[in-house]
């Protein structure tokens, strides 16, 4: 025998091999197609933002974790990593580098470590940096180099607003949609990701392919990604079948924007999202609610990002009363 | 479709290295250890003395009260000891320690008892002699059978559950024994469906042991009233409410037990203990046992003597490998680690497993990342991360009332969590603790 | 601009006014009377809240001892005989002299002299572990070593010898509330009598297995051999189930057991080094009053 002393523990003695380090590579996997695009369509710019969230978010974490809290540095657990891909992909190509570097700051610094680390915090460290930029330098966040397909090369020198940005400005000048139609890009360049928007979010094909890998690996369940688009979808459909001059349709809602990227990789974020499929549901049915109203009736295009922090807050809430049914609390009709 | 429990289970690697070995007889201990609490319940208390001469059946404790079992010497020999030995638990227990008889005979001769089928006791002296010769239930939980047997007046019981299931990884104890002694269970079940007045009884088995569902199909071609189902491979079917949701479509109640759906659900080992105790006059005093682990030479399956320690199945098998870290009690999922080799083997003993490093140690606690991966595998419907956090924070009220007194222990929240954590450790410590406030109110 | 200054100025003075209104009737509203004995006793307590009273903190057990015809039976460990006195000289009702207790670890059974056997893996937490199994030595009746008795302490008066792997419980700060004791799986703290200059005698082992398995254990576990039974004077000891224990009403610290255990399981503290008999070079320094002595 071993000169090494037998474990004993309590059961069970074998472990699936599932790590949380290994979901979160998933994820990052699932985000590398739309990067990819992202890449084609921007440019080195595009490279540049991203690898500095990702130094941003990383060193963040490691100093604050080294010398302020004192507490193991849990860097190469990817969560770091991750929250980096995911604040770039939520940020134009074109953005100041020190912006990002703030926008690392406020995601690691104080939507993840104030509340005490992974697994603790309540709201989306990603978004909270994005929506603290946007709130802040509002014009630098709304100014997006637009791609425009030029045959076969792609040219990113026009700064613009995204499809949404220009739909909310025409609607507001008394435009119909029909004469917006003309300025806002064809579905299919809207698939394939050739127009304006955040470094990631406008891939939507590339977006969806991960989202399936994502589903198919068991990363995330496809409950709050469907349910979340199909509520905006209905939504918003209502409202075009009604007024289709005043109302942009469902595709160009859900191709355009955040809606995409923050259903598949924002609202499922395994921490911030409810943990049961009914709560999951609750969830992604109010996300979809609120990011419509803001963009058919509030002040920004865009609200993805303020409906899933809206949610996230309530999350704890969702949890506590969708719990699932428990084995035998209902007693079905004895003996046949 | 295969049937199955609809809520929560998981899926771990099979491993059922031995499930092509056939039983094998045990040589015959040189000293047995015979705890006296090898069943849920009260202790036996023990009626031999040192220097006694005990024969092969001899009951040498007795049931300590009504759920409580009686104990019998596997051997012929004479007791030397009554002393206090490391059993499953971790902890001393009493035992009575036996040095076997190497001239008496009937330590040795193979009896092969032939296929007796019919059934002359009557209903009552079958329940009376379950009691007597201490058969309790073989799948692990070790419940004194005629407990479960005695119903009270006006009792509604439609089905007898014969639970072929083996879910646990590994093992093959009741897999080989399904195979091998087929007709000799179909009769116990028989016994049991006579003393019960019962007349309808499923036998259910997962689907990656299809030549012992093969077998049953045949034998039970011209039954009436005896069915075969195969089930899907899940984990932890084996569990008795698991299995009757998954057969019957019935839920048993919260705190319930089978028996308040109108079922009562015994393993296929139990069966067979209860066939030869009735047809052959054979008290419990071994049991099948599977010897297993990647690293083994010589994994298989044996018919084992009660109180044999565990070393000597271990020698049997060629000897501990290289690296071993771990022997385990029973399956990987809810067997328990023992301490060391001179572990008895008890009635409960279904396999012993070794493990080596790799399988071994755990991975280091990480924070929850709540991904509610071990709400989804609670086939419970618990939430066990809530369930550890209240346990760990010390709110045992709270978690009385999260239902933790429900959890079964299977495992399956350990066995997923991706960050590592001891959900179903601090899950048995809240237990612990909320039974014993439990009891203090009453 | 200035318009703007006073106005802000006037809306925060009336807010201000008006929150203060509202407090004040609603506080005189709302008004409970209590008794101000109450108040005055909580004064008095330690305001420790440990529980070591078995009430849930200082207030409730000011409550209990406010509204309690008799309140000998209530004691209040941290405070001790000094704080009971104060409140029966406030209540006007009989209180009970209590000898001071302090905390002692009956265990002695360090990673040298009780070899590990086996590996526990799991949460660090005694409870925990000794529903699984015995622990990681063979002797199931000592220290786990997880230090759950270190955690419940609210006084800071233990903490985990890295090197022995066992408890310390510093004397002089043990206010002998009793949440070790309770913490502890094993019960292998007591509260025994702080004596005179905190000297105390006791058998540091709780091992109730037979010498020879008891031995191979641990070599410090006590063996059950009766030799400090036989040198007592007092009949302070007695042997039950392979253990002997020195019933602390009784010694007179005359530390005849000391010497002849075999095992050194017995414990002496604070005693000062024998002079007429070599004093070992390798004595302990007495950093901690408790520091167990390897007496020669």
């Amino acid at each position: 025998m071993s000169t090494q002393p037998i474990i004993v523990s309590g059961s069970p003695h074998v472990h699936s091999d599932r790590t949380s380090k290994k979901l979160m590579y998933d994820v990052i996997i699932a985000l590398l197609p739309a990067f990819l695009v992202s890449i084609y369509v921007f440019g080195i710019s595009a490279l540049i933002v991203t690898s500095v969230a990702i130094t941003s978010c990383i060193l963040f974490e490691y100093v604050i974790q080294k010398y302020l809290l004192k507490t193991s540095v849990t860097i190469t657990d990817g969560s770091a990593l991750l929250t980096g891909i995911l604040l770039a992909f939520n940020l134009p190509s074109n953005l100041p580098i020190w912006m990002v570097i703030v926008g690392g700051l406020v995601a690691i610094g104080i939507a993840k470590l104030s509340f005490g680390g992974l697994g603790f915090n309540i709201f989306n460290p990603a978004l909270v940096g994005r929506v603290f930029l946007l709130v802040s330098f509002p014009v630098q966040m709304t100014m997006w180099p637009t791609a425009i397909e030029n045959n076969t090369t792609v040219i990113d020198a026009v700064t613009g607003a995204t499809s949404l940005g220009v739909i909310k400005e025409g609607l507001q000048y008394g435009e119909t949609m029909t004469e917006i139609s003309s300025r806002i890009p064809s579905t299919i360049s809207m698939l394939l990701g050739f127009t304006g928007g955040s470094l990631g979010e406008m891939p939507a094909l590339a977006l969806l392919l991960g989202g399936l890998y994502l589903i198919i690996r068991k990363v995330i369940s496809w409950h709050i990604p469907v349910v979340m688009l199909t509520t905006m979808a209905v939504m918003t459909g209502i409202f075009w079948f009604l007024d289709p001059q005043h109302y942009a349709n469902p595709i160009i809602h859900i191709l355009s924007g955040g809606a995409i990227l923050g259903a598949f990789y924002m609202a499922t974020d395994l921490v911030t999202s409810p943990m049961t499929k009914k709560g999951m549901v609750i969830f992604a049915i109010g996300i979809g609610v609120i990011t419509v109203v803001i963009r058919l009736f509030g002040a920004y295009p865009e609200g993805v990002s303020f409906a899933i922090l809206i949610m996230n807050a309530f999350v704890p809430l969702i949890n506590k009363y969708f719990k699932p049914r428990r084995f035998g609390s209902k007693i079905k009709a004895k003996i046949v | 479709m295969l049937k199955t429990f609809p809520k929560g289970g998981i899926h771990p690697p099979e491993n059922k290295l031995t499930s092509t070995k056939g039983i094998k007889k045990m040589p015959v201990p040189k000293m047995v250890y015979v705890p006296i609490s090898q069943h849920i319940g009260i202790p036996a208390e023990i009626i031999v003395n040192v220097k006694d001469n005990v024969e092969i059946g001899q009951v040498i404790a007795k049931s300590g009260g009504f759920v409580s079992s009686n104990v019998h010497s596997p051997v012929a020999g004479v007791v030397t000891k009554l002393d206090k030995v490391i059993d499953t638990s971790g902890y001393k227990k009493q035992c009575i320690v036996i040095r076997t008889d190497a001239k008496n005979e009937s330590n040795f001769e193979d009896i092969s008892y032939s296929l007796k089928k019919d059934i002359t006791m009557a209903p009552k002296d079958i329940l009376q002699r379950i009691n007597d010769y201490g058969i309790v239930g073989l799948g692990g939980a070790t419940f004194p059978s005629h407990v479960k047997l005695s119903l009270k007046e006006g009792t509604v019981l439609d089905h007898l559950i014969i639970n072929g299931v083996e879910c646990e990884p590994y093992l093959t104890a009741d897999h080989r024994l399904m195979i091998e002694k087929a007709e000799e269970i179909l009769v116990g079940i028989k016994i049991l469906m006579f003393a019960l007045h019962v007349d309808k009884a499923i036998i259910g088995i997962e689907n990656n042991k299809k030549d012992a569902i093969d077998i049953f199909k045949k034998l039970t071609k011209n039954e009436n009233g005896i069915k075969v189902a195969a089930l899907q491979v899940k984990y932890p079917q084996g569990g008795e409410k698991q299995l009757v949701r998954a057969l019957l479509n019935r839920e048993v109640p919260k705190n319930g037990l089978p028996l308040d759906v109108g079922v009562i659900v015994h393993n296929v080992g139990t069966i067979y203990a209860i066939y030869q105790a009735i047809q052959h006059n054979k008290p419990l005093t071994e049991r099948v046992v599977t010897v297993t682990g990647k690293q083994l030479k010589n994994a298989s399956n044996y018919w084992v003597k009660i109180g044999t320690p565990i070393s000597d199945l271990i020698n049997e098998v060629g000897g501990l490998p290289e690296g071993t870290r771990k022997i385990v009690n029973g399956g990987p999922m809810m067997g328990k680690a023992i301490k060391n080799l001179d572990v008895p083997v008890t009635k409960g003993t279904s396999g012993i497993l070794v493990i080596s490093e790799d399988e071994a140690s755990r991975g280091e606690p990480k924070n929850c990342i709540r991904c509610g991966e071990c709400i989804y595998v609670c086939p419970m419907g618990l939430e066990p991360h809530l369930l550890m956090n209240l346990s760990e924070k010390g709110m045992y009220e709270k978690a009385s009332s999260e239902d933790i007194m429900t959890c079964i222990e299977c495992g399956s929240c350990s066995y997923v969590c991706p960050s590592n954590r001891p959900l179903l450790d601090y899950i048995r410590f809240g237990k612990n603790i909320v039974k014993k406030l439990n009891s203090a109110k009453n | 601009m200035t318009d703007s200054i006073i106005y802000s100025v006037l809306l925060l003075t009336s807010l201000g006014i008006m929150a203060a209104i509202i407090l004040y009737v609603v506080s005189k509203k709302f008004y409970v009377y209590e008794n101000p004995l109450i108040a005055e006793i909580e004064d008095i307590l330690p305001a420790a809240n440990c529980g070591g009273c078995g009430s849930p903190g200082c207030k409730a057990f000011a409550e209990k001892l406010v509204n309690s015809e008799d309140i000998s039976v209530l004691f209040c460990p941290v405070g001790g005989n000094a704080v009971m006195k104060l409140v029966s000289e406030v209540l006007g009702k009989e209180v009970l002299e209590k000898d001071p207790t302090v905390a002692v670890l009956r265990c002695q059974g360090a990673c040298d002299v009780r070899p590990k056997t086996t590996e526990y893996q799991g949460p660090k937490s005694c409870v925990i572990s000794s529903l699984i199994y015995s622990g990681e030595t063979d002797c199931q009746y000592g220290c786990l070593g997880d230090g759950d008795c270190v955690a419940v302490c609210k006084f800071d008066a233990m903490y985990m010898d890295e090197a022995t792997g066992l408890p310390v419980i510093i004397s002089d700060k043990c206010t002998s509330c009793g949440a070790c004791v309770e913490a502890c799986p094993r019960d292998i703290i007591e509260m025994r009598p702080k004596n005179k200059r905190d000297l105390k005698i006791f058998v540091g082992c709780l091992n109730e297995d037979k010498a020879g398995i008891a031995k191979r254990a641990c070599e410090v576990a006590c063996i059950g051999c009766s030799k400090c039974l036989d040198v007592c004077p007092k009949d302070a000891i007695s042997i039950e189930n392979n253990l002997a224990y020195i019933d602390p009403a009784i010694c007179t610290l005359c530390r005849k057991c000391v010497e002849v255990c075999p095992t050194h399981s017995i414990i002496e503290t604070n005693f000062p080094p024998k002079k007429d008999k070599k004093v070992e070079p390798k004595v302990e320094v007495l950093v901690e009053s408790e520091k167990i002595k390897t007496d020669a």
